[in-house]
């Protein structure tokens, strides 16, 4: 590579595991009206990884990233064709009752979006939703996810205040908290780490090394050291289309398509 | 060298500023027009009415004597039309509200709906007092009674409370929304447990403010024909009965300056009743402010 900006440095870890297939995308097209915002997407996502969704803005990463909970539903006129299986089954289908897979597929979105709420509430809210109402239960669940999000030892003692006296990179792993509360299997993370603090963002890159070993993580992030860093494998888009998908470290050491190359070593976007 | 800051503009720099000056005495004036007429307003009402504001106004009933008029059965009539008027109000206002925000689909019959909504909200209070003769005292044969003075003002005060409680729906972030709709939660879900909670406060500062415009109207309940004089506590939903803004009326209509002394009583009643729905209204939002 002969360019002014060297590639991401890629993390030595985590080399050629077989990892099992979890999320299997085929030929899926999606129309916002009549602008086709995902090409014929095929794409597999290996369970228990981190797989991160890197681009330029507008490329449908998180387009894609929002068809996996079905939050795209609630954007009139969406319409998608093809296949988009989790699990083994086709999450578009009459027999996916679409709170039960944002259940199973959690989000954590940009902006840090606590409830108005404590923060205890905060992370009960999902269990709630889903029918849990013992008190003893409740409590559990909630030590048990704060800890998962290290945000434990830092709130056990004001679980009663306000989610907003939290900083903002405490928010976020709020956020997860709340997340991870609902017992899902794979965890969506849209650019959650955009508007922290290095600090923070470290936390959260941090926290992601330790919730792979129990979740599937999928991040889209505008930022591809962040992308080389923390991902087991990642997925190149542009203009709506899924141009490479790769171990992290074979995609940024050794690209099979020319405009990845060009994308990663900073040539454009 | 130079002073940095002399300048040969001087002149027109002093011309700016009498300009600036003028402005602002032109706005202070108007500020003041309406603060002097509305003190004027106040003083002259409280000079004449402190007298008569004793006891015997809570307690008497309206008589052809002015020594010995009250304004029980106007105050009484008006707190339950105030009970009445609010559950009925909230519900099917804020009810309308949840639907057309979070519910309808978005296309032309809801703009439509919409539409009408907003221009019903700046309809004259006696078109209601047409309506409401028409539907509950004709049709629906509710005669001259509380309960149909309730419904018609339930009317009047429908399109501001679901404009008011829109705005209040319209105003919680999408992130909220999207918080919720992420861990699983179906429409209701969100819509009780989400945005309500963050949308109540503002939603009942317009209904407060809403029912306190109810509370002073006078023109649609002379048309359904709530009587000037009555001389008992109502009794049942249809009853005859009276308010506060009619028995006011009643007194400044009377020759006798006695009477004009006992409608300035009677608005300074009216004053405190409308001071308190709004410092409550007030209230509600700071308590719910400080909660977010």
């Amino acid at each position: 590579m002969s360019t002014t900006t060297a590639a991401p440095q890629v993390k030595e870890t985590t080399k050629a595991v077989d990892f099992k297939t979890i999320i299997d995308i085929k030929d899926m097209d999606l129309y916002y009206g009549t602008y086709h915002a995902l090409k014929k997407v095929n794409l597999t996502i290996p369970e228990k990884a981190v797989t991160a969704f890197i681009g330029p803005s507008g490329c449908g990463k998180s387009t894609l990233l929002r068809t996996l909970n079905r939050m795209n539903d609630m954007i009139p006129n969406t319409r998608i064709e093809g296949l988009v299986d989790i699990a083994g089954t086709d999450i578009y289908s009459n027999e996916v009752d679409v709170e039960t897979l944002r259940k199973k597929v959690g989000m954590v979105f940009q902006q840090a979006n606590p409830f108005p709420k404590s923060i205890y509430d905060n992370v009960a809210y999902g269990p709630r939703l889903h029918g849990t109402t013992n008190k003893a239960q409740l409590d559990e669940i909630v030590e048990q996810s704060l800890k998962q999000a290290a945000l434990w030892n830092e709130v056990k003692d004001f679980l009663k205040r306000s989610a907003f006296s939290l900083s903002g990179g405490q928010q976020q792993r709020l956020c997860i908290a709340r997340a991870l509360a609902v017992n899902p299997e794979i965890l969506l993370m849209d650019e959650a780490t955009s508007a922290l603090d290095p600090i923070s963002t470290l936390k959260i890159e941090e926290l992601t090394q330790e919730l792979k070993s129990k979740y599937t993580i999928v991040m889209v992030t505008h930022n591809m050291h962040q992308a080389a860093r923390i991902s087991d494998q990642t997925v190149f888009f542009l203009n709506g289309e899924v141009v490479e998908f790769d171990q992290t470290d074979k995609l940024f050491s050794n690209p099979s398509d020319k405009r990845t190359e060009d994308y990663i070593t900073g040539r454009f976007g | 060298m130079n002073n940095l800051f002399q300048d040969a503009n001087r002149q027109q720099i002093s011309g700016r500023r009498r300009n600036d000056l003028i402005w602002r005495i032109l706005f202070l004036g108007a500020t003041m027009f309406g603060i002097v007429a509305l003190s004027a307003l106040i003083i002259t009402i409280i000079t004449d009415g402190i007298a008569r504001l004793n006891p015997d106004l809570f307690t008497n009933y309206p008589s052809r004597r002015a020594s010995a008029s009250g304004m029980k059965s106007a105050i009484v009539g008006s707190l339950y039309m105030l009970c009445l008027m609010a559950p009925i109000s909230f519900v099917l206002g804020v009810g309308a509200a949840i639907y057309l925000e979070e519910y309808a689909p978005k296309n032309r019959f809801t703009r439509l709906i919409q539409l009408n909504i907003s221009t019903l909200a700046g309809v004259p209070s006696i078109v209601y007092g047409i309506l409401g003769l028409a539907i509950f005292v004709r049709t629906f044969g509710l005669e001259r009674s509380l309960l149909s003075g309730a419904l018609t003002m339930t009317l009047l005060v429908l399109p501001i409370i679901i404009v008011a409680s829109q705005e209040a729906i319209r105003a919680v972030p999408r992130a909220r929304r999207d918080a919720s709709f992420a861990l699983g939660a179906t429409k209701w879900q969100t819509v009780s447990r989400s945005v309500l909670p963050s949308a109540i406060s503002a939603i009942m500062t317009g209904v407060i403010l809403a029912l306190s415009r109810a509370i002073g109207e006078t023109a649609p309940l002379i048309i359904i024909g709530a009587a000037t004089y009555v001389a008992f506590l109502p009794e049942s939903l249809f009853d005859t009965f009276t308010v506060m803004p009619i028995q006011i009326y009643n007194w400044i209509a009377r020759p006798q300056e006695a009477f004009q002394d006992l409608a300035a009583s009677g608005i300074i009643v009216l004053m405190i009743m409308l001071v308190i729905m709004n410092v409550a209204a007030i209230m509600l939002r700071n308590k719910y402010q400080k909660n977010i």
